[in-house]
């Protein structure tokens, strides 16, 4: 898992190398500096050399400065690694993600990716940056304090080693139950948040049924039981303090006692004792560094498990070796599909047996029940899924033999959940073909009946959409997408209940004008209303996931009992009762 | 001289700096959480305050002991001829003493911190809920679901950094300067001078570097948040992207985010990443300049205040090294403290906002009728359409505690002081009723209509001509500005709030449902309702057979609003969850699409059996919910334009018909 995330380093494998490196120079002009002053105590006060002194402290300033020095280095590269390290992982993520099929994208929740992409990335970052200044920094400063203390004073140091053994068994196994809480708290965490949102968007249900007091009640209760998992988990984390001023109250006073022995045996200088005495806080605080780097990089685990979890979800639907790039005509037929959305034809099938043969330019509806797999269906077409068995044909080949690219250009279709971007109307239109002239894109809107009121904007096709469209009507929506699969002038045009907030009336002017502009497209329209396939050349009847009849409008008539149906509920003064707002 | 160094530090600004949120008025803020924390844990807190101060002079103590044991132990020792080492051992085990204490007192402290902290923090974040919860409808159309959600999650989320982490700590090294800096004083005044400058060349290097930084996190934040809006876009409307091969172009423009991101995003870490190792090797600097000048003083025997012995030097250096730690400390949870006290502006302007107001006085009471009544029975017919009917008569009702099914207004008279009970019917009428959301942008004008009970009514008209905003006036989810709206003959201002919707039923277009089980969800109208009587709710809303055919039957989890069921069978939901509630009046509100013909049936067989025997608002869509309606009122540009029934309407040909028939007459062209 952190392999994988770490292959993306890449380019800045100099700057994650030298991090570490300028960091541990930092540590050693730093270890060096007790020593000095140990001197400057023992060698110039007191054998009253003045010039001892200046020396030691002009060293003790270029060593100072080196550190800092080495220091800044090592922050300059730090920076540099970890962003880029972000930077290239987002990347990654968002590279792969365009990579995703449909069914890769089911998978992943849109709130759960933009998290993966935001959020987890800057822990990872935060986490990275930590990793190389402190990583090294902190053993090596611990190390070379150690030696240092050596140096002066064999007996004494090993005071250090019995400390810094004791307290990194308390520190780490402390950490590790405090981390396990804290896990646990986070997800009731999230629960909670879970709940807040959850009124906050359906405050009005909340107050239509009074239950404000009985919401309330419920979140005192989640509040308090987060209260109760904090402050075990922080119970935890507090014992750290305590611990390490035992630790370190314990070895003054060891010291202090050993230490004046010996100065009095004449085996040790005063200034000496005082470096030693440096040294401990100084081996001590790199003890706690250390610990603290270790609960940082453990609490990142869970975000690289979820970018690793992107970075390595395959995409099922795979391009073919030597793939056809050119689509012959619209024609469509599907052989003895069967599909279902798990992995690789498991889960509950959603077509079965579904045989069509549909020509070139052909006009057809389908209608059907929710959930009877109407828009399953059409997804095989653009090869949006793969089928779990049979095949899927458009223009007398399978449709895993052609790019993946080429297909869609040829076969367009407009989701039923669609999406409009922020950006121009323009802009918005050109994604179905960028090289679109103005000229072409005001045709498509025509075609859409989505001209009018486009005109009808105070900057006509220039004006801006918000982010979700949320500045235009759904039903100019649904028609400014019309327009923007039609001007990839493709072979088949699938819309899939594309026209539901558009007006019986407009509605029927944009089949009218599909028939009459581009009759060599075929075109599949999914519907509710039974008025937007009537006058198809043939229409599918689908009921769970079969296709359950074919035919003309006439011929449903007379042979179908769900078509009748559906015909007789929405006709006769039981159809809808159109708004006409967004005209 | 604190003060004057608390203002330079705001300049430099700590880890994790991001542009510095404007804060009108920080003190009072600060005062707010200060008075929240105090009210609710005092002795908690004076006793927390305490340990710091004990720890502190424990710490101070134990420099102390460095010096002594250097002057008074170790340099006497050396002299003597025969060393005895009892008056160490015996100040040694003063010490420990004073380090028990030290090690107890910051035990104490960090626990106490932990239940003032989280026990805030849980109070504020009830207290914010119930808040919101109280909050006028109009508080959610102001302000995105985004912005709140972030005043629980980020805001509290830094407030708990601030409480729990940063004003301990700025506390604790207020307090160590403070008493350091005297400690360093009473050892030496001249090497006090010396330190004291070097921590002013140290803040004003700090203020240098974060002011040259601001300008790349104000750039950080600018790019991130463009690059945060294009993820969420694009993984929004990843689908559309598929079909309409444009992964290519999108990776183009993402890259171009992308590095500028990472430009801006590397420099201000830098910033960051530079100011420790300068600090640290500053205050190394100053080590070096007080040893040397310290050297110089022992050295020369000075008298006075230029006296100091070896000892004295050691000591000083530790307080020297030390006074450098809580500056550092400071100056990093400088931010972390604006920010915090940010978060905490906007809880507390949460807070502040001025709940739903309701001076409603009838209530909703259960009744029995009274065996001695013999006056003339409740009647709600009305003898013509202007004439109020006649639904109160005296002494008909007797409020009762037992669930009798039968409800009445509990009408309290101010002007004579009796009280009087009006059998709840569901009579309503709109009379002259002005509203505007803001004051001075009208959207209804003069809507009059009436509903006796059981009277089905059919809002119709084109978006944006005020269906939804009249039934929302009806539950007060917002007050009119001028006329009246009269329930059972009452004055809905009148009503108590939660008995007024207490009585209304609501299904929205937008289905909502929570977290939970199909059961929880439907007895979310009525919460003592029996499994019995879920049941019987479900299948009077025709979606008993969908639920039983659910693996799980009645206690399938429902999870995120319902993401697993169709928009159907949520609506189905809705409507079971509305009639467990059995209210006599209802506001319906048909959706216009994305059902499928078949669930619509049962859809609207399910509403159907809930309209019936109530009186029903319905914003509607379907032509048959319109033919069945007793009147229908077309609204236009916050007008009532036409109102009939069906039949009456398309005689006049008037925008009824054209919205009927979809053919554009002239007549209506207007």
């Amino acid at each position: 898992m952190y392999k994988k995330l770490l292959s993306h380093v890449k380019e800045y494998k100099a700057a994650s190398i030298a991090t570490p490196v300028w960091m541990i120079f930092e540590v050693i002009f730093e270890v060096l500096i007790p020593m000095c002053m140990a001197s400057i105590v023992d060698q110039g006060v007191k054998e009253n050399n003045m010039q001892h002194i200046y020396v030691m402290g002009g060293i003790m300033v270029v060593l100072a400065v080196m550190a800092w020095f080495s220091g800044f280095m090592g922050g300059i590269y730090g920076a540099k690694a970890s962003t880029g390290f972000a930077r290239n992982i987002r990347k990654a993520m968002f590279e792969r993600i365009q990579t995703y099929s449909f069914s890769n994208i089911d998978k992943f929740s849109t709130a759960g990716l933009v998290t993966r992409l935001t959020t987890d990335v800057t822990n990872v970052q935060n986490a990275y940056q930590m990793l190389l200044r402190m990583c090294f920094r902190a053993p090596f400063s611990m190390l070379f304090a150690m030696i240092a203390a050596f140096i002066i004073e064999p007996k004494i140091a090993s005071v250090y080693l019995i400390a810094v053994f004791a307290l990194s068994i308390v520190i780490v196994s402390l950490a590790r139950a405090a981390m396990k809480c804290f896990r646990e708290v986070f997800k009731k965490y999230d629960d909670l948040n879970a709940a807040v949102q959850e009124n906050v968007s359906a405050i009005r249900v909340v107050k239509a049924y009074v239950r404000e007091e009985y919401e309330t009640d419920r979140l005192r209760k989640a509040a308090q039981n987060i209260y109760g998992l904090f402050v075990k988990a922080e119970g935890r984390v507090v014992m750290v303090a305590p611990v390490m001023q035992f630790t370190v109250y314990t070895c003054i006073l060891t010291i202090s006692w050993i230490g004046a022995h010996m100065i009095v045996a004449k085996q040790l200088e005063t200034g000496e004792l005082m470096s030693l005495l440096t040294y401990c806080m100084y081996i001590l605080m790199s003890l706690m560094m250390m610990s603290f780097v270790f609960v940082m990089v453990s609490m990142s685990a869970a975000s690289v498990e979820r970018i690793a979890e992107v970075l390595s979800e395959e995409s099922d639907i795979k391009e073919p070796e030597t793939p056809v790039t050119e689509v012959k005509d619209g024609r469509i037929e599907f052989c003895n599909v069967d599909f279902s959305y798990g992995k690789s034809g498991s889960g509950v099938p959603v077509l079965k047996d579904v045989n069509l043969s549909i020509n070139s330019g052909e006009v057809i509806g389908i209608i059907g029940a929710t959930g009877s797999a109407k828009s399953s269906l059409v997804s095989l077409i653009s090869r949006l899924y793969d089928v779990s068995d049979g095949s899927v044909k458009v223009g007398g080949r399978d449709v895993r033999e052609y790019s993946l690219e080429s297909l869609r250009d040829q076969v367009a279709v407009v989701l039923q959940k669609n999406v409009i971007f922020s950006g121009t109307i323009l802009e918005n239109l050109r994604w179905g073909n960028p090289e679109a002239t103005d000229e072409a894109c005001k045709a498509a809107c025509r075609l859409a009946c989505a001209d009018e009121f486009i005109e009808n904007f105070p900057d006509k096709y220039e004006t801006r959409i918000e982010q979700g469209g949320t500045n235009v009507s759904g039903g100019q929506k649904q028609r400014l997408c019309i327009a923007r699969a039609l001007l990839k002038k493709p072979k088949i045009l699938i819309l899939d209940d594309s026209t539901s907030a558009v007006d019986t009336a407009t509605d029927a002017k944009i089949r009218k004008a599909f028939r009459e502009e581009i009759p060599g497209t075929t075109k599949i329209i999914i519907a509710q209303r039974v008025s937007s396939v009537m006058d198809a050349d043939r229409i599918i009847v689908m009921d769970e996931g079969r296709v359950s009849a074919f035919g003309t409008h006439e011929e449903l008539l007379a042979d179908s009992r769900i078509y009748r149906e559906v015909y007789e509920s929405q006709t006769g003064g039981n159809g809808d009762f159109d708004e006409q707002g967004d005209r | 001289m604190a003060e004057q160094k608390v203002k330079e530090i705001k300049m430099g600004r700590g880890r994790n700096m991001g542009p510095r949120p404007k804060l009108k008025d920080p003190g009072k803020i600060f005062g707010r959480v200060m008075v929240r924390v105090l009210s609710k844990y005092p002795v908690q807190f004076i006793v927390a305050v305490s340990c710091i101060i004990i720890t502190i002079m424990c710490s101070i103590k134990g420099t102390f002991f460095l010096q002594s044991l250097i002057d008074d132990h170790i340099e006497p020792l050396m002299k003597a001829e025969n060393p005895d080492f009892s008056g160490l051992f015996h100040a040694i085990l003063v010490m420990a003493g004073i380090y028990a204490i030290g090690i107890i007192a910051v035990f104490v402290q960090n626990k106490l911190m932990i239940y003032i902290s989280q026990g805030t923090l849980r109070d504020l974040r009830i207290e914010l809920f119930s808040k919101m919860e109280k909050l006028p409808i109009s508080y959610f159309d102001t302000h995105s679901h985004g912005d709140i959600m972030s005043v629980y999650t980020n805001d509290i989320d830094t407030l708990r950094q601030m409480i729990s982490q940063s004003l301990p700590q700025l506390l604790n090294s207020g307090i160590t300067i403070v008493s350091t800096f005297i400690s360093m004083i009473v050892l030496s005044p001249v090497l006090t001078c010396v330190s004291l400058i070097m921590v002013a060349v140290q803040i004003f290097v700090t203020g240098k570097v974060a002011g040259g930084s601001s300008r790349y996190f104000i750039e950080q934040q600018k790019q991130l948040g463009s690059l945060n809006g294009f993820i969420e876009e694009m993984m929004e409307g990843q689908k559309v992207v598929k079909v309409f091969n444009r992964e290519k172009i999108n990776v183009e423009r993402f890259n171009e985010l992308n590095d500028s991101l990472y430009e801006s995003a590397k420099k201000a870490n830098q910033y960051v990443n530079v100011l420790g190792p300068i600090n640290a090797q500053l205050g190394n600097l100053s080590y070096v300049l007080c040893a040397v000048a310290g050297g110089i003083l022992v050295f020369n025997h000075g008298t006075g205040f230029l006296a100091l012995t070896i000892g004295d030097l050691a000591s000083f250096l530790t307080f020297n090294k030390s006074i450098n730690m809580p500056i550092n400390q400071i100056s990093q949870q400088f931010n972390a403290i604006v920010m915090g006290l940010a978060g905490a502006e906007r809880i507390f302007r949460v807070l502040d906002e001025i709940p739903e107001t309701d001076e409603g006085y009838v209530t909703l009471v259960n009744v029995k009728r009274n065996p001695d009544f013999k006056g003339v029975e409740t009647n709600t017919e009305r003898a013509d359409e202007n004439a109020a009917p006649l639904i109160a008569s005296e002494g008909e009702w007797l409020e009762t505690e037992e669930k009798t099914g039968i409800w009445a207004w509990k009408h309290f008279h101010k002007a004579d002081g009796t009280t009087s009970y009006v059998k709840l019917t569901g009579d309503v009428v709109f009379d002259g009723v002005d509203f505007g959301y803001v004051p001075e942008k009208t959207v209804l004008h003069d809507i009059k209509l009436y509903a006796k009970p059981g009277q089905k009514i059919a809002l119709v008209g084109t978006t944006g001509a005020g269906k939804t905003t009249i039934t929302n006036l009806l539950n007060r989810f917002y007050d009119i500005q001028d006329g009246k709206i009269r329930y059972d003959g009452i004055n809905i201002n009148k009503i108590k709030k939660d008995d007024l919707r207490h009585s209304l039923g609501i299904v929205l277009q937008d289905v909502h449902l929570f977290s939970g089980t199909i059961r929880e969800n439907i007895r979310y109208g009525k919460l003592d309702a029996t499994d019995a009587e879920v049941e019987a709710a479900a299948k009077l809303a025709n979606a008993d057979g969908f639920i039983r055919r659910l693996p799980d039957g009645y206690d399938t989890v429902i999870k995120s609003d319902g993401g697993s069921l169709s928009q159907g069978q949520r609506q189905l939901i809705a409507i079971a969850r509305t009639a467990i509630a059995d209210p006599p009046v209802l506001i319906l509100d048909e959706a216009t699409s994305s059902i499928d013909t078949r669930t619509e049936k049962l859809v609207q067989a399910g509403m159907d059996g809930l309209m019936k025997g109530r009186t029903t608002f319905v914003i509607a869509h379907r032509l048959s919910t319109v033919r069945n309606s007793d009147c229908i009122m077309v609204l236009d540009g916050g007008r009532i334009i036409e109102r009939g029934t069906h039949d009456e309407l398309i005689k006049e040909k008037g925008r009824y018909y054209t919205l009927y028939t979809g053919i554009k007459s002239e007549a209506a062209g207007a």
